[in-house]
């Protein structure tokens, strides 16, 4: 009788090699089951009936006419692929994604190595992750003195075009041409290069010195030891950015919408410029069609980012 | 190799070693200008003149004829747009005091629903326990737009539609706090509260006792991370109110005219100021949620 306490003591230490012993029973087990219950039941409930029953209501709607609620099984789905403006919005908003997301991973890392190779950069970190905590609204005044046709840009450029000789005056229209594109790319990676400096600098610094330290008495230059232990040790900072900086490219909508309403011009009308006005139209069946796509897709390459992640360990 | 060979290759190091010195510098204080250089720019115009202001502008919005003109000191600086928004414009308090409501409300409701669940997912691995996590993991990912249309739904039977409530709600339930604290709870060695456990100590006061105080970097680096987002609301007020005398701050400031764009200006420096100073105090901890959000399970 004794023993099997101790033993049961010894095994509950180590909760994860008692989860594999017997997973399921015992009153320890239960008791964890209905402490983890307890604690998780506000948020769940919440949850629950803010988001998972309301978005199987939409996944219903998806099948459905807007107004009669008749049943009219894919006809949805074939209008929104057949749709100019949802084409046109995926086409918009998977380029936005495919340019930005690559570009701020190597930013964010450029940055993170010149900043562990210096000896107090904690000033300069802090003026990176400031942009955000500038609001939105704020910074879409400067974007529009900065970028209209005679706005700061085109001064400088011109200036710069005087000096050198180069050129004569830049009179571009950066908002309402396709360089628009290339302004919403300039303020994402404005935004938030900061944090993904943090969380480069952090995958770095978590490295063991000692590591490098044994990699360079056997001879290995640098860019080899950047090559063979840094970057290999970052594979778990870079999923996580990944992730954030998937999350935060949706929110790229608030500079673009403030910046040109809800019809911008159309190499910048995303898919979130398509939701809202739909939702404003009240189409929505459309729009029910489209949660669902779009949330399977997302759901889709979530899951096998995490499955590549695990993976890498 | 004689004396002055050795002396030139000592040369060539030394200018070498300085300047890949200050071009690391330079390659890193570059773009602190570019970031540095809207600040500049709201906190010179706040204080120009109007008329000023018009002549400053007025390439851009008027003749179409040369450039945009700025100064660093305006000829006539002014604070008659301080004056005039906070003594003289009602609208711009009623929209503070949403946003301020906004925050707190959204803020205390995630702690409050949050960080229990945080605690649950981080201590307590049983059945099932994982698939929910990941499950949370997906909801926090989703866009504001996946999403409109059932929070809608939700909000429209429950009569939310158009109060403050529709945006307090669905906001207190996102699951983002909830991976962070997560991320705190972890960081503390569970030995610590298996010898609480055998000390007899009960769940809750396990909880409130250990947990709370030792994994309060986490929820910290949730509440900074959340203000900066919810003094930014843009999408759900947008979406789910239709009266603007309900409009949180952060939608006043496209409403103000070109014609005064002094005054615009001025009205972004004060909505940045609560931001910024959250800002400064909450640097650490929002350096380390953005560290946590990083941490594996």
């Amino acid at each position: 009788m004794h023993l099997l306490e101790d033993k049961e003591r010894s095994l509950h230490n180590n909760s994860w090699a008692r989860s594999k012993w017997n997973v399921g029973n015992g009153r320890k087990y239960r008791r964890k089951q209905l402490a983890f219950l307890c604690f998780l039941l506000p948020s769940f409930a919440g949850v629950l009936l803010f988001v998972l029953l309301p978005f199987l209501d939409v996944i219903k709607r998806s099948f459905q006419t807007a107004v009669t609620g008749e049943l009219t099984g894919l006809k949805n789905y074939g209008l929104i692929f057949k749709n100019q403006a949802f084409l046109l919005a995926v086409k918009n908003t998977a380029r936005f994604t495919v340019v930005c997301i690559p570009l701020l991973v190597l930013v964010g890392l450029f940055v993170a190595f010149l900043l562990s190779g210096l000896k107090d950069g904690a000033v300069i970190k802090s003026i990176y992750l400031f942009p955000m905590a500038m609001p939105t609204a704020t910074i879409v005044l400067v974007w529009k003195l900065v970028f209209y046709r005679q706005g700061f840009l085109n001064l400088f450029l011109s200036k710069i075009g005087e000096i050198t000789g180069l050129w004569g005056e830049v009179t571009m229209d950066y908002l309402g041409t396709g360089a628009s594109f290339w302004v919403l790319v300039a303020s994402y990676l404005w935004k938030n290069t900061g944090y993904t400096v943090v969380l480069w600098l952090a995958g770095i610094l978590a490295i063991p010195n000692e590591l490098l330290e044994a990699a360079r008495v056997d001879g290995a230059g640098r860019w080899k030891c950047i090559r063979y232990i840094i970057l290999p040790n970052l594979k778990g900072s870079l999923y996580t950015i990944v992730i954030l900086s998937f999350l935060n490219s949706f929110k790229i909508y608030r500079e673009a919408y403030l910046v040109a309403g809800s019809y911008p011009q159309e190499n910048i009308y995303l898919l979130q410029h398509l939701f809202n006005n739909w939702f404003v139209n009240l189409e929505f069946d459309k729009m029910a069609a489209a949660a669902v796509c779009v949330g399977g897709f997302l759901f889709v390459v979530i899951m096998v980012l995490q499955r590549l992640w695990d993976r890498a360990d | 190799m004689d004396r002055r060979g050795q002396g030139r290759t000592w040369i060539i190091g030394v200018v070498f070693g300085w300047m890949k010195k200050y071009m690391t510098a330079a390659c890193l204080l570059l773009p602190t200008i570019l970031i540095a250089f809207p600040v500049i720019l709201i906190l010179t115009g706040s204080v120009v003149d109007s008329l000023e202001m018009r002549q400053y502008l007025l390439p851009v919005f008027g003749s179409g004829e040369g450039y945009i003109r700025w100064k660093l000191m305006p000829d006539y600086p002014t604070f008659e747009h301080y004056g005039r928004l906070l003594f003289m414009t009602p609208a711009f308090f009623v929209l503070f005091w949403n946003s301020v409501k906004f925050v707190v409300c959204i803020l205390a409701g995630q702690l409050l629903v949050g960080v229990p669940a945080a605690w649950a997912f981080a201590s307590y691995q049983v059945r099932g326990s994982r698939v929910l996590f990941a499950l949370y993991v997906v909801l926090m990912l989703m866009p504001f737009q996946v999403t409109m249309l059932s929070s809608y739904l939700v909000l429209d039977r429950l009569a939310l539609m158009n109060t403050h409530s529709a945006v307090i709600f669905p906001a207190v339930f996102s699951t983002f706090p909830i991976f962070l604290s997560y991320g705190g709870f972890r960081a503390i060695p569970p030995q610590l509260f298996e010898a609480a456990r055998i000390d007899g100590a009960g769940e809750w006061r396990i909880f409130v006792r250990i947990a709370l105080p030792l994994g309060k970097s986490g929820l910290l680096s949730a509440i900074v991370l959340g203000f900066l987002e919810y003094w930014n609301l843009m999408e759900q007020p947008l979406a789910f109110l239709e009266d603007k005398a309900l409009w949180p701050l952060s939608l006043y400031l496209p409403e103000i005219s070109w014609m005064q764009a002094g005054f615009a200006l001025c009205a972004s420096f004060i909505t940045l100021i609560p931001a910024a100073f959250v800002f400064v105090l909450g640097q650490d901890y929002l350096e380390q949620g953005i560290i946590y959000s990083g941490l594996k399970e």
